[in-house]
């Protein structure tokens, strides 16, 4: 039905930017990582230098694993508030049911940066949450340990990530359909049991979708580190940002990007199989 | 598709669910809450109660020029992102939907991989080929970024607007006599309305909010989201807690337009439904 001039017009200029700004920025990162810095000057000689001293470093490593520990518990807690809230919304919140889901939604446009100031001034020794302990007499001194921690980078990225979550698990929940449920309860299965053998199993891609997002996108998280992390809450991509800043050894950021995407990629292809495996057609 | 679920079981009751769903939305709203609190409290941030009601940190806020500055950068940098990414998003989705082309299935992964990927990756790869291109870091380089990252969510919507129009009045548009171009322009474009303006909406606020990619791409004029990142570095100030009650004010009312956008481009369907003999 579309002429050949139609498909060529409509291809052409997405495909030609689309490979000029995204193929090859992401091709010059692959590159950069095989490069090598002399005296501050970027030397284009090929060489596995730099992924060697990525691996043979325990600083490096160390931090890698600390930041998959952090991005690991980020998934967990945000599937712990979100797939309850959207069990909830979807089974048993009624009428108020529409105005609930868009209550989710609205935090969702709230500036990421502002969510994480907020967190910032809650969890300080000079803090709201400090000074209602304080109010309440509950401690006399200031606790210090709530900011600049891994706990306060757990804690952000789950209250960032949480609607993430429940949006793809509260779209599978609306599709399994009810007769399917009904059918459990008259055959004599109690709630539990219907849960764990009927509404679980088919949640399963929404949940894996969810928590595939949660997982990567906290894995390659800067800004939270910086904001309330501190030292012992530093993760993989501040290293990487500041190899590119003030370290100045953009090869050796490069080839640690280039893992990062490696390990996100191939987890991207491990959910896609398993959602697959476990999608209800 | 949609199958009610009958009285008996939609109305079990389940006490320790709904409390758990009600501390997950405070969860979820305390930070919002405290923000706004905070941005009236003359004492500043912290503290326990919030005591004397101001509206100084308002004022000052509104005699600040470099937060003025960087709103009107953010606005520039947002409204051409919104452009580029919505016509080249546009393209990429008729071609997806259209045209069979060798790298189809590449093509359509690479698209979305900004909205995949963390900032920090895509905003390397683009700080590098900048460099590479020999271009002078400024809020052009930003535009870029930002429109090139955020095809990824116009493609993805108009996309799905597609696969949901009824390709027969195009075909009868074209039977008629009129030219490919004519039916894009009557036919196609107008069918797409709603997810456009959707599309738009989202890719403006992402724009305004965006941080990770802007991070590396920046040059000497700040946008919003940077001007408050290296306040925060400074220390904080309940400034920044107007600002960014301001900010959440106007996102709260983007987020009714397009709920008022959509409610009536549903009525309009509904409408169209019952008139239809």
């Amino acid at each position: 039905m579309y002429s050949r001039t139609y498909k060529t017009l409509v291809s052409i200029p997405p495909l030609l930017w689309v490979g000029v700004f995204l193929l090859l920025p992401y091709a010059l990162m692959f590159a950069h990582s095989f490069w090598a810095v002399h005296e501050g000057v970027l030397v284009h000689q090929w060489n596995l230098h730099n992924y060697a001293t990525l691996f043979s470093k325990p600083v490096y490593v160390e931090v890698l694993l600390r930041t998959m520990r952090i991005a690991a518990s980020v998934t967990l807690c945000s599937l712990l508030l979100g797939y309850p809230l959207a069990y909830y919304l979807s089974f048993h919140a009624g009428a108020r049911k529409e105005l609930l889901y868009q209550l989710v939604i609205v935090p969702l446009w709230v500036s990421y940066l502002v969510r994480g100031y907020a967190w910032k001034t809650i969890l300080g020794s000079e803090g709201v949450l400090n000074g209602f302990l304080q109010y309440l007499h509950v401690t006399h001194e200031p606790v210090a340990f709530l900011l600049y921690s891994p706990f306060a980078v757990v804690l952000m990225l789950t209250h960032i990530y949480t609607p993430f979550v429940f949006l793809p698990i509260y779209a599978a929940l609306e599709h399994i359909p009810r007769p399917l449920v009904e059918a459990s309860h008259d055959l004599g299965a109690g709630a539990a049991q219907t849960f764990l053998r009927v509404i679980l199993p088919l949640s399963i891609p929404g949940l894996l979708a969810g928590a595939t997002f949660a997982f990567v996108l906290s894995l390659g998280d800067f800004l939270a580190p910086l904001l309330v992390g501190g030292a012992s809450g530093t993760m993989i991509a501040n290293v990487v940002q500041s190899l590119f800043g003030a370290a100045l050894d953009w090869p050796l950021g490069a080839a640690i990007s280039v893992c990062i995407l490696l390990v996100i990629i191939s987890l991207l292809f491990l959910t896609e199989r398993l959602e697959k495996r476990w999608s209800f057609k | 598709m949609v199958l009610q679920m009958s009285g008996a079981t939609s109305t079990r009751r389940a006490p320790l669910l709904t409390i758990y769903a009600a501390l997950v939305f405070i969860f979820i709203y305390l930070p919002v809450v405290v923000l706004i609190l905070y941005s009236f409290n003359r004492d500043g941030v912290g503290g326990f109660p919030p005591r004397h009601f101001t509206l100084d940190w308002y004022r000052q806020l509104f005699a600040d020029t470099s937060i003025w500055d960087a709103v009107e950068n953010s606005l520039i940098v947002a409204a051409g992102s919104v452009a580029l990414a919505l016509i080249l998003g546009l393209l990429a989705a008729l071609a997806l939907d259209r045209a069979n082309f060798p790298g189809k299935a590449l093509f359509r992964r690479l698209v979305l991989l900004p909205l995949i990927l963390p900032g920090i990756i895509t905003g390397l790869s683009l700080l590098m080929f900048a460099v590479f291109a020999g271009a002078q870091l400024s809020l052009f380089t930003v535009f870029l970024g930002h429109g090139t990252a955020l095809i990824s969510v116009a493609t993805t919507e108009l996309f799905a607007g597609l696969q949901k129009m009824d390709r027969t009045q195009e075909e009868a548009s074209l039977d008629l006599g009129a030219t490919p171009w004519q039916t894009f322009w009557c036919i196609t474009l107008p069918n797409l309305k709603l997810s456009l303006i959707a599309s738009g909406l989202l890719i403006f606020t992402l724009s305004m909010d965006e941080i990770a990619v802007t991070f590396f791409l920046i040059g000497r004029d700040n946008t919003l989201p940077l001007e408050i990142w290296g306040r925060l570095r400074r220390g904080i100030t309940p400034e920044i807690n107007a600002v960014s009650t301001l900010i959440f004010a106007v996102s709260v009312g983007l987020i009714v337009i397009w709920y008022r956008v959509r409610t009536r481009g549903l009525g309009a369907e509904a409408q169209e439904l019952l008139e239809r003999p």
